[in-house]
């Protein structure tokens, strides 16, 4: 590899982490240089967060060594790993928003007087000491929940810092910063730098990993792509290790008849909550053809989720029209908007699509209970068996008694239960988010059969997904989200990754700041 | 597709080596109540002359169907996630409501009438008394977003005090009613019979019965559960979370305006009082029934076992002479228990799968 002059803190060495069913990290090398900004990259589920996890003392490998500073080291708990020097910020903040930052910054550290009582006062110099260390005017005494995002940021980095942290891994910083606080947060790891911390930074945003990165890793399906020195590339070759090559014609999707418009938005608008200035949803407008599979593309907060939370009706003070087949859904309730013909499929199976306490049919039947009755209130259970049996078959869900608690299911068929669901309502339009998030390959395959096979039967079909590969597969047409707007729509013939990473980034770009 | 069959069928052998030793342990603790009741049981039986006689078994029951009644609405409630500390005070409010409404009528001053109704008509404004209280718990917790058990906590006082205030403090005794009035026949829903058994424990059989084909054969019922296992879920497929919610604090409050009838028809007389810490006894049936609190989980069946196990525990005691410091300390560590069976569930379901 490339002649390394730079000085290794911790090195990786053949890291190995088998779960059950599944090799998240296959025979991955990763060094953190001392001082520098080591990126680490990937598509969802290429081993980031294991790796990540592995160092963070939160998972242990199955084999395979870390080495730091020449010493084997095998974390079993956070807080083996914080007294080793590694710390860990991540995406969703661990604060504790009705503590004071001093407080936060010492939570179960705390300095005593006498071994009980709280030392407040050495605390709070000590905060102050290193708000100036990482030139920040946070007071002591803030309560958290008045800071703003980025700024709590700050707090967990100097959280980690008053731990002694020699590497600080930081899963994706800025995705819920403005840019004026990605600049901040930039300034501070850069000061960070030069005090001879380690940052590991994980990140989907390719073009600030350029700006900020001192050596780069490519993870893909569990394996080590490739690594270099920043200055050595560019975002092609990150894009291009990232996907594979060749690799996006995989899924070949059959043919499916486009109809006339189904689902027509405009201008949709979604102020962001509170006193936060700036919009979730920015006058999105767009149209859905009947027979249709329309891709959105966008990066983490992107308002991909908004945009289909308020399609559900999940916002009533969204601005706006939404027009199904000509019906405007305009003040409509979530269940008023399933029986006009519109279901969500959300991102988050768990705490979204499924009830946990309920069986495998109890689950599949939730949305649509109105059509199973026998009579005015009284459900059928002929019915109900007949509809269940006839979706386990379709969709070939694999359970052997619909009356199972829905746990007993693989992420895939736990899917499809959703999916099921979905159908029952006889949807006219079908909103998936993330549709295949979090389940093997094989079941990703079967998830984009049924969304083929859904458009040939005349079903308008909204899908959103972080991968790029997917929505090149699966899209007749692309649309990609910015901070809230549509920055791009692409048709199938002209998408490239390269025009779908440019066109997530609008918005993003920084104010070039001294490096 | 053929990673996917590799994959189940890899995993079946492992999954049925443990389902097979799984079922035992496992249907053990779900019919855990029932077992326990039938111990209880076995052990008075065996052990207590007095406790197998006839006479002993209708009043044990009759007890037991002022709790099971009061834990069949109870149910409901804990099953969306929340919680009825009120119904106890509903149960006071609503005989003292029915007490006053046969003694002293409902007096329009500004007419200057005072309307005597028929016991039919009596009883079913009761009702209405207590699905309002129910509908007011209810409306405090799904529009105004008051945690269940601090609005539920509110109308314990509120309801117990507008109770004392109808007839200040006072009884309203001997509530036979009037033939001149037409208002005769309330003590008759305590005192009568079908069948052998009082109305009361019939009462309790058609609650329970038709509780539980609500609970499992309605879409409402069906919509609890979800509520209570994961309201957002539940919210995104349709469910109207709100209304749902609401009328499980309705049906305990008309559980409650039940027991509160049949509670001050057997005394032929309305004290303000009556119903104290009932809420208590309620929780602690359905409870000790498997409803888990946190929602989602339980039956109506259970809750009707668990009302006996209380029942059939304080019975056999009181028999036996123990001590009625010692049959409350009891009373504790059986409620004790059964949560920490049912957690002990809990883990093993979800290790099985």
């Amino acid at each position: 590899m490339n002649p390394i002059t730079d000085d290794i803190i911790l090195h990786a060495e053949k890291v190995q982490k088998v779960y059950p069913g599944t090799v998240a990290l296959k025979d991955v090398d990763f060094n953190i240089y001392r001082g520098k900004v080591n990126a680490l990259v990937g598509e969802n589920g290429a081993g980031k967060s294991t790796l990540m996890k592995i160092l963070a003392g939160v998972e242990q490998v199955t084999s395979g060594k870390l080495i730091l500073n020449g010493k084997e080291i095998a974390p079993k708990s956070p807080r083996e790993a914080e007294a080793l020097g590694i710390g860990i910020i991540y995406q969703e903040l661990n604060l504790f928003p009705n503590l004071n930052v001093s407080e936060n910054i010492f939570v179960a550290h705390e300095m005593t007087v006498g071994g009980s009582l709280v030392n407040h006062r050495e605390q709070e110099r000590q905060t102050a000491e290193l708000m100036k260390r990482l030139e920040q005017p946070i007071k002591s005494r803030t309560l958290v929940s008045n800071l703003r995002i980025g700024q709590q940021q700050i707090v967990e980095i100097a959280k980690s810092l008053a731990r002694n942290t020699q590497i600080l891994i930081m899963d994706e910083p800025t995705s819920a910063l403005s840019n004026t606080e990605v600049e901040v947060l930039f300034r501070v790891i850069r000061e960070l730098k030069t005090q001879g911390v380690s940052i590991v930074y994980i990140s989907h945003k390719l073009e600030e990993l350029l700006q900020i990165g001192d050596y780069i890793t490519v993870l893909r399906d569990g394996q080590l792509i490739a690594t270099a020195p920043m200055p050595e590339i560019n975002l092609r070759w990150i894009v291009e290790n990232m996907v594979g090559r060749g690799s996006a014609t995989a899924y070949t999707p059959a043919a499916h008849e486009i109809r006339d418009d189904a689902l027509r938005v405009e201008n949709l608008t979604l102020p962001h909550p509170g006193k936060a200035q700036g919009y979730l949803l920015d006058h999105v407008s767009f149209s859905l053809r009947a027979g249709e599979i329309l891709g959105i593309y966008g990066l983490m907060g992107a308002g991909r989720t908004e945009l289909f939370e308020t399609l559900m009706g999940l916002y009533p003070d969204a601005t706006g029209d939404v027009l199904l087949y000509g019906e405007s859904l305009k003040g409509k309730s979530i269940r008023e908007r399933i029986q006009s013909g519109m279901m969500l499929i959300p991102e988050d199976r768990q705490r979204e699509g499924l009830v946990q306490t309920l069986s495998v049919a109890h689950n599949m039947l939730l949305a649509s209970l109105r059509n199973h009755l026998f009579s005015r209130v009284v459900l059928s259970g002929r019915k109900e068996k007949n509809s269940v049996e006839r979706h386990i078959e379709e969709l070939s869900i694999k359970v052997s008694n619909r009356n199972n608690p829905i746990g007993s299911l693989s992420g895939g068929n736990q899917q499809k239960v959703v999916v099921a669901k979905a159908l029952l309502t006889s949807p006219k339009v079908l909103l998936m988010d993330e549709p295949t998030r979090g389940i093997d390959v094989g079941a990703k395959e079967e998830i984009f059969t049924i969304m083929v096979q859904l458009a040939q039967r005349g079903l308008g079909v909204l899908f959103v997904s972080t991968e790029l590969k997917e929505v090149l597969a699966m899209a007749d047409r692309i649309l990609v989200m910015s901070k809230g707007r549509i920055t791009a729509e692409i048709p199938r013939a002209e998408a490239t990754e390269e025009a779908l990473v440019a066109a997530s980034a609008i918005g993003h770009e920084l104010v070039k700041a001294g490096v | 597709m053929e990673m996917e069959n590799i994959q189940s069928t890899a995993a079946t052998p492992a999954k049925t080596a443990e389902s097979n030793r799984a079922p035992i342990q496992a249907i053990l603790l779900q019919l855990r109540a029932f077992i326990a009741l039938l111990i209880l049981f076995g052990f008075f039986a065996i052990y207590s002359d007095s406790f197998m006689q006839t006479n002993n078994l209708i009043i044990l029951t009759k007890q037991v169907a002022i709790n099971a009644i009061l834990g069949i609405g109870m149910t409901y409630v804990i099953l969306t996630g929340g919680i009825d500390l009120s119904v106890g005070s509903i149960v006071g409010l609503c005989g003292i409501v029915a007490g006053g409404l046969i003694n002293e009528g409902l007096v329009l001053s500004v007419f200057d009438v005072v309307i005597y109704f028929n016991i039919w008509i009596v009883m079913g404004l009761t009702i209405i008394c207590g699905m309002l209280i129910g509908m007011f718990n209810g409306i405090l917790v799904t529009r105004f977003s008051v945690a269940p058990f601090i609005a539920t906590l509110g109308t314990l006082y509120i309801a117990r005090g507008l109770a004392l205030l109808r007839n200040s403090g006072a009884t309203f005794p001997n509530l036979v009613g009037d033939s001149e009035l037409g208002n005769t026949g309330f003590p008759k829903l305590g005192a009568g019979e079908l069948l052998g058994l009082p109305y009361s424990i019939w009462i309790m059989a058609a609650l329970a019965i038709i509780g539980t084909f609500i609970a499992m054969k309605t879409p409402f019922g069906r919509q609890i559960y979800a509520i209570g296992g994961n309201q957002r879920a539940a919210r995104l497929s349709g469910v109207r979370v709100k209304q749902v919610t609401l009328m499980a604090y309705v049906i305990s409050g008309f559980c409650a305006a039940i027991v509160g009838l049949i509670i001050t028809s057997q005394l032929v007389s309305a004290h303000p009082a009556t119903g104290e810490s009932f809420e208590l006894n309620a929780i602690a049936a359905v409870v000790l029934g498997g409803t888990s609190l946190s929602g989602g989980r339980g039956t109506i069946g259970g809750t009707i076992i668990g009302a006996f196990v209380i029942g059939v525990l304080s019975n056999g005691m009181i028999i036996e002479g123990v001590s009625s410091f010692w049959q409350t300390v009891i009373k504790g560590v059986v409620i004790i228990l059964a949560v920490m069976i049912d957690q002990f569930q809990q883990r093993l379901q979800k290790r099985n799968v």
